[in-house]
């Protein structure tokens, strides 16, 4: 039993679809073709409410629910089309720039202890790569190894872009928008959503943290973030029974009335209204009950104090309650500019990541997931192969990222290059693949979107074989 | 504001201080004061609206830019069973001590500035681990905050909590770290790839080598941050086809006198303070006016702040801490809780923690997230003893005028009529779902606990 597991309730699928009928009314479809319409369709608002053991649903009297309840009914719509079960990307962002030298270090490589004088590892202190031999895992990336060996880990160990930036904010920018074009203002999985989600169904790209990841930035389609589905709830003062539950009819109207006017802060102020009203009644089924405790997790994952596994544990679970997810953004809570003193600032980060990774990708199988979700790790960029006089390295230029799931490719993208030859006039690792090619790769082989109308220039780029 | 100060600013004259910039020109009434509170300040306290539009614009930016007082006012803070706060060394404190200053200080906007400056070299107690330093680095903000760029400039970069963040301390002529050299240029004074090269990036951080600091063995906390010339590159370098043995000072020196350092300056300024840029010509003529002036920051601000897209121009979203700061205002509470230090997480902005370098985007407060936050704030707002009991609080069950009562609680902010009869409609909704005898009598006081929440909820209360 993990310590710090999340507190959601689990809930199945068809239990999640049918409170997700039940709130938005009828006339819906049968869920899936052949299987019965659940019990608990048709319930009265009230009843609904009455049974559902004091969680506050947003419902009461049935007449006037139907329009500021649209998003409701998407989402239980969504929910039941084929799309809720189709294939999901979750997003991981590596903080600040990770040392890609020392999540797979070139012990082989001659040149390597001359560039890391004190931070070089011995070779074999760490799993060997078994793709090249003259890498090595990191001892406590030895989890990733482990998914490697099964076949579920495609490594690229110098992924970067030509004219590297080596400002954090520019590069991630450069990731995050899927273009080094310091002018999109849409991210890479945002433009994907916007050709492919639906106007009522925030879920669709969600993230778990405290502000929005800018991949998944859309110019049309909502999006959501939240902090962990357990901690999404309402607190008031001396507010209950009806005048609370119709107080949340009141979250849409103020909401409409900040959407509908021209101001861009009254805009931001009215769609974020109208989206934590749909959100908080997406997210009612994972409320606990007054004394309910926390059902054990599938999964080991770490217990750490920062929410990265938390965040990680809950996307399973609400996958595994049928959510129609499509797109999915979390970020460590480990900061990886390892400026100075890079040891004990970056193993703890490492092994917490590299931990959940492995927990997150065991959860999936545990609950049949794992063969709808992808998951793709990344950083801004790789550190200088030249440690400063810190114990540190400065921010350099090509990085490492991976793809795990049961359908990865599995193997190699691009290579290492060797710090023989392998660098720039400025010390920087040259990259050996692109970071392009590979979101290229990845929406046309596992999203069935073609990349060109998402990914500015992919018409001429080529493609990495990412999935199997 | 007392009469007495306001009889003090009246008879001070305006100095001629707006330079070539447009000034304002139209009504400044309680709707343009309530602007002004809340973007050079911390919102208004009740009734200081009305005292601000009938100063006049002008008198009214000098009230704020030359406080007559510098003074706390109101009862010290205190958290739970009255304990004093403890800002260096227990958790939350620090977030305590500077709101304190927030809600009480007579000097609105240099505790604003204080904070524009935060997050203009934004550090982070993350990276720190000094809640000390991070407060002396406060202060220092706040006793520079409208004096001169390059003043400022150069106590953030000896400034021990910066030193520490950025890495400048320890960086030596053996392997010069870059992580200040960049992020000076990148994010405090030119912008992202504006004007400066990689090769920059290495040749400042060369000149920038020779800070180092000891450890205090009782504290364990970083201290004695000093220059070493041993420690120093003191070979030639070549920062913007300039060639010099150059040392950290000339290195600031180069950096001010960039180019294309005063528009970038006036920007940022300027974004702090309005949403919708400068027009090109106004960003010149500040650009101007800060290179002729010395670099000084105040005149720039006067004349912002008196500028009619400051008031013509679109609303801005409030920074959550300011919105914290101004609840707290507005109903005259003070520091008595630790909660604020948590409850600013939530809201997405805790002060002394910004999320990196670059400091917070205050072009994404609101998400589902942060939404939700804010509206949460309330129940602590109203807790325990201002939240009206049902059955005990006597209530008129008069929607408008409940959504009147809601909107006076919080010193009544200027909402629009459309957001009114909202509140309204929803104070008719929760009335009349009251059936029984018993919930006719309680609902009313539930009724108006949920407006109070619901008016700072609304978009017109988040933007202003």
């Amino acid at each position: 039993m993990p310590i710090r597991s999340c507190s959601c309730r689990d809930f199945t699928r068809s239990e999640l679809l049918r409170r997700g009928v039940a709130q938005a009314g009828a006339g819906l479809p049968a869920i899936e073709p052949g299987m019965p319409t659940p019990a608990g369709t048709g319930l009265s608002r009230r009843g609904f409410l009455l049974r559902s053991g004091g969680l506050a649903l947003s419902v009461y009297g049935a007449g006037r629910l139907l329009e500021p309840h649209a998003f409701e009914a998407g989402v239980a719509a969504a929910a039941q089309s084929p799309a809720a079960a189709g294939r999901v990307l979750v997003n991981v962002y590596l903080q600040g720039g990770i040392d890609s030298m020392s999540v797979l270090y070139p012990a082989g490589d001659p040149l390597y202890s001359q560039y890391r004088t004190t931070l070089a590892l011995a070779a074999g202190a760490g799993p060997v790569f078994t793709e090249d031999p003259r890498l090595f895992w990191h001892p406590l990336a030895a989890p990733l190894a482990q998914l490697h060996n099964e076949g579920k880990v495609s490594v690229m160990p110098t992924i970067g872009y030509t004219d590297p930036n080596q400002s954090h904010f520019t590069s991630r920018h450069y990731w995050e928008v899927g273009a080094t074009q310091a002018e999109l203002m849409t991210g890479w999985l945002g433009r994907y959503l916007d050709l492919n989600g639906t106007a009522d169904n925030p879920l669709q790209g969600l993230c778990l943290d405290d502000s929005l990841s800018p991949a998944l930035a859309t110019a049309k389609v909502p999006v959501a973030t939240i902090d962990l589905p357990s901690t999404y709830s309402v607190w008031t003062q001396g507010v209950w029974g009806p005048p609370e539950t119709v107080m949340y009819d009141a979250f849409d109207s103020l909401g409409k009335i900040g959407v509908g006017s021209r101001d861009a802060g009254m805009i931001q102020s009215g769609q974020a209204a109208l989206m934590t009203s749909t959100l908080r009644r997406q997210l009612l089924p994972f409320q606990p009950a007054d004394g309910a405790s926390a059902p054990p997790l599938p999964a080991l994952y770490p217990s750490v104090s920062d929410e990265f596994p938390a965040r990680m544990a809950a996307v399973a679970q609400l996958l595994g309650a049928g959510l129609p997810i499509n797109c999915v953004s979390v970020s460590t809570q480990s900061v990886f500019d390892t400026h100075e003193n890079q040891v004990p600032a970056f193993e703890p980060g490492l092994q917490e990541a590299a931990d959940t990774l492995l927990a997150f990708q065991r959860d999936l199988e545990a609950r049949g997931l794992d063969d709808r979700v992808l998951t793709l790790v990344w950083s801004e960029f790789g550190r200088r192969p030249q440690q400063n006089a810190s114990s540190g390295t400065d921010h350099g230029a090509a990085g490492c990222a991976f793809l795990i799931g049961k359908h990865a490719a599995g193997t190699m993208i691009g290579e290492w290059p060797g710090l023989a030859s392998g660098l720039d006039p400025l010390g920087n690792l040259v990259e050996t693949a692109d970071f392009r090619v590979l979101y290229a790769s990845l929406l046309e082989q596992w999203l069935g979107q073609e990349a060109a109308p998402i990914i500015p220039g992919a018409a001429s780029m080529a493609r990495a074989a990412v999935v199997k | 504001m007392p009469e007495t100060a306001i009889a003090r600013r009246r008879r001070q004259k305006p100095a001629t201080v707006h330079g070539s910039l447009p000034v304002y020109r139209g009504r400044f009434e309680a709707a343009q004061a309530e602007r002004l509170l809340w973007r050079a300040g911390f919102g208004p306290r009740p009734g200081d609206c009305a005292k601000v539009a009938a100063l006049g614009m002008q008198h009214a930016v000098l009230s704020l830019t030359r406080p007559a007082s510098h003074a706390l006012v109101g009862p010290a803070p205190h958290v739970e069973k009255g304990q004093p706060i403890a800002p260096y060394d227990v958790w939350g404190n620090d977030v305590l001590w500077w709101l304190d200053r927030m809600v009480r200080s007579r000097a609105q906007l240099i505790e604003r500035m204080t904070l524009t400056w935060h997050d203009w070299f934004a550090t982070s107690n993350e990276g720190v681990n000094s809640q000390r330093l991070m407060i002396n680095q406060n202060r220092t903000q706040r006793r520079l905050c409208l004096t001169t760029f390059p003043k400022m400039l150069t106590a953030m970069t000896i400034d021990p909590a910066m030193q520490v963040w950025l890495s400048l301390s320890g960086s030596t002529k053996q392997a010069p770290n870059e992580n200040y050299a960049r992020e000076m240029q990148e994010l405090f004074s030119l912008g992202v790839g504006n004007g400066y090269t990689e090769e920059d990036v290495r040749q400042h951080s060369r000149a920038l080598t020779g800070w180092t600091n000891s450890w205090n063995q009782a504290t364990g906390e970083p201290d004695d941050f000093h220059f070493d010339p041993k420690l120093h590159d003191d070979g030639v370098k070549k920062i913007y086809h300039h060639s010099g043995r150059f040392g950290w000072r000339d290195s600031l020196r180069l950096l001010v006198h960039h180019p294309d350092h005063p528009a970038f300056f006036v920007a940022k300024l300027w974004s702090y303070f309005c949403p919708e840029p400068l027009p090109a010509a106004d960003a010149k003529s500040a650009a101007e006016m800060y290179v002729s002036s010395g670099r000084q920051i105040r005149p720039l601000v006067e004349a912002m702040l008196m500028h009619p897209l400051f008031y013509d121009g679109p609303r801005m979203v409030k920074p959550p801490i300011v919105q914290i700061a101004g609840m707290l205002r507005s109903i005259g509470r003070y520091i008595d809780t630790d909660s604020w230090a948590w409850e600013s997480s939530l809201v997405g902005q805790t002060p002394f923690y910004p999320p990196n370098v670059a400091g917070w985007d205050a072009t994404r407060w609101l998400n589902t997230d942060t939404w939700l936050a804010r509206f949460n704030l309330t129940a602590e707002m109203i807790k325990p003893h201002r939240a009206l009991q049902p059955g005990k609080a006597k209530v008129k069950g008069d929607p408008v005028a409940m959504t009147k009562h809601a909107i006076d609680f919080w010193g009544g902010p200027l909402l629009s009529g459309p957001t009114r009869a909202a509140l309204a409609g929803y104070a008719r909704a929760a009335l009349d779902s009251a059936t029984a005898d018993w919930e006719r009598q309680q609902y009313p006081a539930l009724t108006e606990n949920a407006l109070r929440a619901l008016v700072v909820a609304s978009p017109d209360y988040h933007a202003c």
